[in-house]
């Protein structure tokens, strides 16, 4: 084994590992006053890992070259892009925290810590080519997301998220397990290749129990139908900044690692798990979009939508193609940046104590007392609605492309009938805007970086991103391509 | 003679009981940390079986890398049932409800 080119391949996750240690030392002998130093370096070194990963998108690496420690680990194209969304949203995340949390004297250096440990813990999920090293860095990124979950102690909310989080987290990681230790048992292999490999002739009845066990873990960790219970009342409980990073950098880092199992190890059955996928992405659509009707809680709406959105990119990965992979991940980009947007506007609503608003009432006639804001989430819900010339219409549109040109548009025309109903509760959002009474509530400004990343995600998805698809299409394309090289 | 299909029956009765263990439990919060390793001991029974079937290690370390991240979930576990406690007094399942989904 050539350890040299082995270490080589995981700088991103050196770098990031090395600076939460250190951090994490800092923060030990310095205490809370040293947070807001920990989070500019925290950002520094993510964004130090970030050209590292921006290095092998770059380069285009796939198949053997990109492998380290004989086939544990595969830095790839396909990694490195969801490396750079998950580096960047998590620079973001770190952004807007202080914001939220100095206004309750929370703050602490442990944040940006917690936050580094499970960018890491996302890394390895994203590289992973071995059920090993699969299963660690979930349970990295798993154990330091519990912890962040409850990390308003005195919180009633925050402690009740935490505790739900973990045992659903746990009980996922248990189905998840077990469905590893069956296809290992009847594939005599735990590496990805030899997977796909000892399935080529066939699948037996074990087997397929491993591949559907695995799947609903992973369901729970992207927080598909019908395994999303918990999503709702944790993104309400944790504190809107780790909402923000449960909303945006795990479901990455989740949702890649599901495509890699699917097309990867379970690559040569594509139709077994194919239905599977299906099933749980129309059934993350319909549930996601008739879950947020009633919903008063903003932040419970957005899981909701998160759970929607979920749905529309499952439906890219049921086309199976590299097509539908770089759909996938184009929908993914477009999904952080109106995730981040949204949360960032959410954050930035705070009554005249400073206390933060999280209801449908409290917005009312935002347009008048707040125009700023209230135009950018506008902006962002029209786009998550999937209205043109906005670009989640076109994210939309990429992965239906996908999926009729693999033969399935009974499942596009359901899809897209289906994304009508998620219309109602985006635009609801602009209607209590814009056309209720004021009620003149959140008279609190914003801090300058919640209002630079509002304006920043609202410019991206508004039709001057479209000067970057080109660039991003091809980075997906590249990505899709490096995935598919190695299979 | 006790073959392979006897551990993977033990494991899945130990499995069920588990997940069984952290929906029909409606008392203590204790118990579903107990009901997580069950299920997860089920997955090492598992493990152990198929790779001395097999012959191969793999699945022997499979177990231990298991072993070490149940250590840390049950302290990460704990660790925020604490604080659960130290804001409600209780660890009552149905005390869980602050918020409802």
């Amino acid at each position: 084994m050539d350890y040299a080119n082995s270490f080589g391949h995981i700088v991103p996750e050196l770098v990031l590992t090395g600076a939460a240690l250190a951090l994490l030392l800092v923060s030990a002998f310095a205490g809370d006053k040293a947070s807001r130093l920990v989070s500019i370096l925290a950002a520094v070194a993510l964004g130090g890992a970030g050209a590292f990963a921006a290095s092998t998108l770059a380069e285009g690496s796939s198949g053997a070259a990109a492998v380290a420690f004989g086939g544990l680990l595969s830095a790839d194209a396909f990694a490195g892009f969801a490396k750079l969304l998950m580096y960047i949203a998590a620079i973001g995340c770190l952004m807007i925290a202080p914001g939220f949390f100095d206004h309750r004297k929370a703050m602490k250096p442990e944040y940006p810590v917690l936050v580094l440990f499970a960018t890491v813990g996302m890394s390895i999920m994203v590289s992973a080519t071995d059920l090993i090293t699969l299963y660690i860095g979930l349970e990295l990124n798993s154990l330091a997301a519990y912890v962040l979950a409850s990390f308003l102690r005195n919180d009633s909310r925050s402690a009740e998220a935490g505790l739900k989080y973990f045992v659903l987290g746990a009980l996922a990681s248990g189905i998840l397990l077990y469905g590893m230790s069956l296809t290992y048992g009847f594939t005599g292999t735990t590496s990805f290749d030899g997977i796909r490999i000892a399935q080529e002739t066939g699948l037996s009845t074990g087997a397929l129990f491993g591949l559907i066990f695995v799947l609903a873990g992973l369901a729970f960790k992207i927080s598909a139908v019908p395994f999303h219970m918990w999503t709702p009342d944790v993104y309400e409980g944790a504190p809107t900044p780790v909402t923000t990073f449960f909303a945006t950098a795990p479901k990455v880092a989740a949702i890649v690692l599901t495509a890699r199992v699917a097309l990867d190890a379970f690559g040569s059955q594509p139709d077994a798990w194919r239905q599977v996928v299906i099933f749980a992405a129309l059934a993350s659509i319909v549930v996601g979009a008739l879950g947020a009707i009633g919903q008063n809680n903003l932040k419970r709406l957005l899981a909701y939508s998160s759970i929607n959105n979920v749905g529309f990119i499952l439906v890219g990965l049921a086309a199976a193609s590299a097509e539908g992979a770089s759909a996938m991940l184009f929908y993914l980009a477009i999904y952080v940046v109106m995730s981040l947007g949204s949360f960032a506007a959410v954050l930035m609503l705070r009554n005249g104590d400073g206390d933060n608003l999280e209801t449908f009432e409290d917005i009312a006639g935002l347009s008048s007392t707040r125009p700023g804001i209230a135009w950018c989430l506008a902006a962002l819900m029209f786009s998550l609605a999937g209205i043109p010339p906005l670009m989640g219409f076109f994210a939309k549109l990429a992965v239906f492309w996908a999926v009729v040109n693999a033969g399935l548009i009974p499942l596009a025309v359901i899809g897209m009938a289906a994304s009508v109903i998620g219309a109602f509760y985006y635009l609801k959002f602009v209607k209590v805007m814009f056309f209720d009474e004021p009620v003149g509530r959140a008279t609190k400004a914003g801090s300058a970086a919640q209002w630079a990343i509002l304006v920043v995600c609202t410019v991206l998805i508004s039709p001057l991103g479209w000067f970057l698809t080109g660039a991003l299409e091809t980075m997906t394309n590249t990505a899709a391509a490096g995935l598919f090289a190695g299979v | 003679m006790i073959g392979i299909e006897h551990y993977i029956i033990v494991s899945a009765i130990l499995f069920v009981l588990g997940v069984l263990g952290i929906f029909l439990n409606r008392k203590n919060v204790i118990v579903i940390l107990m009901a997580i390793e069950l299920i997860l001991l089920a997955v090492n029974i598992n493990l152990v079986a198929f790779s001395a079937f097999l012959g191969d290690l793999t699945g022997q370390i499979f177990a231990m890398f298991v072993l070490a991240v149940a250590a840390g979930e049950a302290a990460v576990g704990l660790a925020i049932l604490v604080i659960f406690f130290r804001d409600r007094g209780t660890i009552a399942v149905d005390d869980v409800n602050r918020m409802k989904g």
